[in-house]
């Protein structure tokens, strides 16, 4: 455990009297993601900031530092049965929970467990003014004050130093089990989405390679009840299958010379055409592409299929990276960043080139 | 901010009509005196004008004539808000939104369901109901309360511990901007690239933009629920069942907690067979399949017992469950028939301090020689203390006023909040500085002005402005007197 605020806050100030900027690092893990960081800028580390402040099991809350490890955390949460059932991706151990939050991840159980900023109740927050300020707290409803927290998910730093946050923790299901069966990808989208709207516990759908994986988890006798009447192939290494795909780890991923696309789409949306290999998982609102491709041509695909699209993984990450903002909301996003950090000290270009 | 109109309410009236049918831009006195308050009756304020188109290009043309002339602009729904939020600025234009109240389309697939603002909260799980689906959030007003209105409250409900609030519930929404500028924030996706404007906007008490149309998730309909209510003879008892359940491993759908006198007054107005002598009750619903509820509600109860319960009863059909909801869901009417008049507070404590605030809450009663009555979202923390008054007794509205705020002020102190669902408004911005630092405060006007740099969208509301403090000062000062009175009475 060690608080490493009064030297964030030093380096904050004199970054912003120097005319310096920073790059906020947690574990590292996550460098590739985003546009690539502003060589000029030094690096503000939050990987000593790390420590349970508060966890109370009963409450289903968890306050940490931002620098502290998923690893340590889930270790912690584990001791008392519970767990972050948005099943955040660990790429390696070093990932840490300030980073996940940045960079809003989730793994399979997001359609039904929420992303982390769904479980985030509070941060606390070094703004570009060296500012330590608190938003939200330790309680499952708060309405005081605009939403703050959830703001900085997908802000990718941008916005100030994330160094505490609050989290709604969950109990781990009682029991787990997954189904596969062979379906085509043209088939499959439906399927899903017929099953997900079936009133049964089930907290993971995703198709690769020419087979669908449901996932059910909860009570022993729902779980095995609903396994029973929806049928398919009991998979004995389920949990590894999930642990890969949430990771990043699943053979799918493997190709490093093809560049990675996520897809954020209408869960039942045809997938658009384009040579190559699909991963379709999040029940169909999350797909995975692997090929060369520009951003200004998928754009329109994943915009006509009601969403996004964004440069997740490889390729040129000195153009930008994520979907284009039409032009009022760049000018709200630039105003809202200018508003934490005036003198553009955080992460500058790394969401967006005009950042 | 500048709020300082530059237009006369006859040629802002003007200007409307040359667009917007003449009959919906009100301005005489008597047809804009039911838009004076909000579902907090006890502010009010007669706006310049009321206006309620029915396109999105009209909504759109409002905010740009506003824009241009500095007129504030205070968008409406409902009106069943219970923070003010919705009372009218006496130099501003109310924006009624009550003809955007159409379903546009239900996707029973993808399980989703695009709305224009009015739509009444109910409205969508009886459209949806067809399909097996229903929308989660279900605020106790969701007869009338509109979906616009509950995301610029963030609205919760009996079952936000399971189903999450109205945050975790929607995909995307199209804004007109206080510019005028038409945007949609959010996607058919679940994540979207960049800030998470979706959430800041969520709960922004029409701050930073009005909501022209909302696309939210639906959810399949659980097989079975069934209701365990258990009674016990103390609140720590009860308090203690709740985190047992929880750290047993079960989310409950719904779990309600009433003090003694609520059960009581419940138990009077409706005939719930409440156990009338225990001091606390607790609702506990679960839901889901009927394997997992069978499960789980035989767990629960032998938890309830081995934890104190001094008696225990389990819903055996549709009609005992809603029976036993029936008490809880009509506590408010319940304890408006013993006093002349309550009012109904909103902090939310960490949970493990209930006994500790219920106690003091207690004290406080009696040192304001006012009764309270709690009803307790105890899964998620939120306290509804209500307080009974009589307004017709001079001074006893102010003393009301002085108890909420020392109930508000004591929720912070043990690492809760001011407002869990009812948002802050009018009536809870002087608490905000209790939350909140100096700092922080002034963090939250940048990020306002950065969604709306002149200050038109709904002066005077949810975060505290020099301005505002300078317009409260008066009513501190009332409020002063009064607690100098009540010492001298003491």
């Amino acid at each position: 455990m060690a608080d490493q605020i009064q030297t964030i806050q030093e380096q904050v100030l004199r970054a912003r009297s120097n005319g310096q900027k920073l790059n906020i690092v947690g574990g590292g893990s996550k460098s590739f993601m985003g546009r690539q960081s502003d060589a000029d800028a030094s690096t503000l580390s939050l990987a000593e900031h790390t420590g349970v402040v508060e966890y109370h099991p009963v409450e289903l809350v968890l306050t940490v530092r931002a620098g502290t490890t998923l690893k340590e955390i889930e270790a912690v949460l584990a001791e008392q049965g519970q767990c972050l059932h948005f099943e955040p991706p660990h790429f390696g151990d070093a990932s840490t929970i300030g980073g996940t939050m940045a960079c809003n991840l989730s793994g399979p159980a997001r359609p039904w467990a929420g992303s982390v900023r769904d479980q985030v109740l509070g941060i606390r927050l070094m703004n570009g003014k060296g500012e330590h300020l608190r938003f939200g707290g330790q309680v499952m409803k708060n309405v005081a004050g605009y939403d703050v927290s959830r703001l900085q998910a997908g802000a990718m730093g941008t916005l100030g130093v994330i160094t505490e946050i609050s989290l709604k923790v969950m109990p781990k299901p009682a029991a787990t089990v997954t189904l596969v069966r062979e379906m085509a990808m043209d088939e499959v989208v439906e399927y899903m989405n017929r099953r997900a709207g079936e009133p049964k516990p089930i907290t993971g759908a995703c198709w690769v390679d020419g087979k669908v994986y449901l996932r059910l988890a909860g009570a022993k006798s729902a779980v095995e009840a609903t396994a029973e009447k929806w049928g398919g192939e009991v998979m004995a290494e389920g949990d590894q299958f999930w642990r890969e795909v949430q990771d990043m780890q699943h053979g799918f991923f493997d190709d490093p010379e093809a560049p990675l696309w996520r897809f954020s789409l209408d869960s039942t949306a045809r997938t658009p055409e384009l040579e190559g290999p699909w991963m379709i998982d999040w029940v169909g609102s999350q797909r995975w592409y692997r090929g060369q491709a520009s951003l200004s041509d998928l754009e329109p695909l994943a915009r006509a299929a009601g969403g996004q699209v964004s440069l997740f993984r490889g390729g040129d990450r000195t153009a930008e990276v994520m979907h284009s903002q039409p032009e009022a909301l760049k000018t709200i996003q630039r105003r809202v960043k200018h508003s934490f950090d005036p003198d553009g000290i955080f992460n500058p270009g790394r969401l967006y080139s005009w950042l | 901010m500048n709020t300082q109109s530059r237009i006369s309410k006859s040629r802002l009236a003007e200007q409307f009509r040359a667009f917007i049918d003449p009959d919906f831009v009100i301005t005489d006195d008597e047809t804009l005196k039911p838009y004076e308050c909000d579902g907090l009756a006890m502010y009010r304020e007669m706006p310049m004008l009321v206006v309620l188109p029915e396109t999105v290009e009209q909504v759109q043309r409002v905010m740009r004539i506003c824009h241009e002339n500095g007129v504030p602009v205070v968008a409406r729904g409902a009106g069943t808000g219970l923070c003010a939020g919705a009372m009218p600025h006496k130099e501003g234009v109310v924006l009624s939104l009550a003809k955007f109240n159409q379903i546009l389309n239900i996707d029973p697939i993808g399980r989703t369901a695009r709305l224009q603002p009015g739509v009444r909260n109910l409205a969508i799980s009886e459209e949806a109901a067809q399909y097996g689906l229903y929308y989660g959030p279900d605020p106790s007003s969701q007869i009338a309360c509109t979906i616009g209105g509950n995301v610029a409250e963030n609205s919760g409900g009996v079952h936000c511990l399971k189903y999450g609030l109205t945050v975790h519930n929607i995909l995307s929404v199209e804004m007109i901007t206080a510019e005028g500028d038409r945007v949609t924030v959010g996607s058919d996706g679940l994540d979207s690239c960049g800030m998470d404007l979706l959430a800041l906007l969520t709960g922004s008490e029409g701050l930073l933009g009005v909501v022209t149309e909302v696309k939210v998730k639906l959810l399949p309909k659980p097989e079975v629920a069934q209701v365990i209510m258990a009674g016990f003879d103390s609140i720590e008892k009860a308090g203690d069942a709740v985190g047992g359940v929880i750290s047993h491993g079960i989310i409950p759908g719904g779990l309600e907690m009433m003090d003694g006198h609520a059960i009581v007054a419940a138990d009077d107005f409706c005939g719930a067979g409440y156990p009338r002598d225990a001091k606390a009750l607790l609702l506990c619903e679960v839901d889901g399949t009927e394997e997992e509820v069978h499960e789980h509600i035989a767990e629960a109860e032998a938890l309830f017992r081995k934890l104190g319960a001094t008696s225990i009863r389990t819903s055996q059909s549709e009609e005992e469950r809603a029976l036993l909801w029936k008490g809880r869901k009509s506590a408010f009417p319940a304890v408006g028939r013993i006093s002349p008049d309550y009012y109904c507070m909103d902090g939310t404590i960490p949970r493990r301090y209930l006994a500790k605030v219920l106690l003091e809450m207690e004290k406080m009663s009696e040192e304001f020689g006012l009764r309270v009555a709690n009803v307790f979202h105890a899964g998620d923390g939120n306290l509804h203390p209500l307080i009974l008054f009589d307004a017709n007794v001079p001074g006893e509205f102010e003393r009301t006023e002085a108890f909420g705020s020392k109930i508000l002020e004591l929720c912070v102190e043990v690492g809760g909040c001011i407002t869990g669902e009812h948002g802050v408004g009018v009536e809870k911005i002087r608490q905000m500085a209790v939350q909140f630092n100096d700092d922080e405060l002034q963090q939250f006007q940048d990020v306002k002005a950065a969604f709306d740099p002149t200050g038109i969208l709904n002066p005077g509301k949810g975060v505290p402005t020099l301005k505002f403090c300078q317009e409260y000062r008066s009513i501190e000062h009332k409020q002063h007197k009064h607690e100098e009175a009540d010492t001298a009475h003491g």
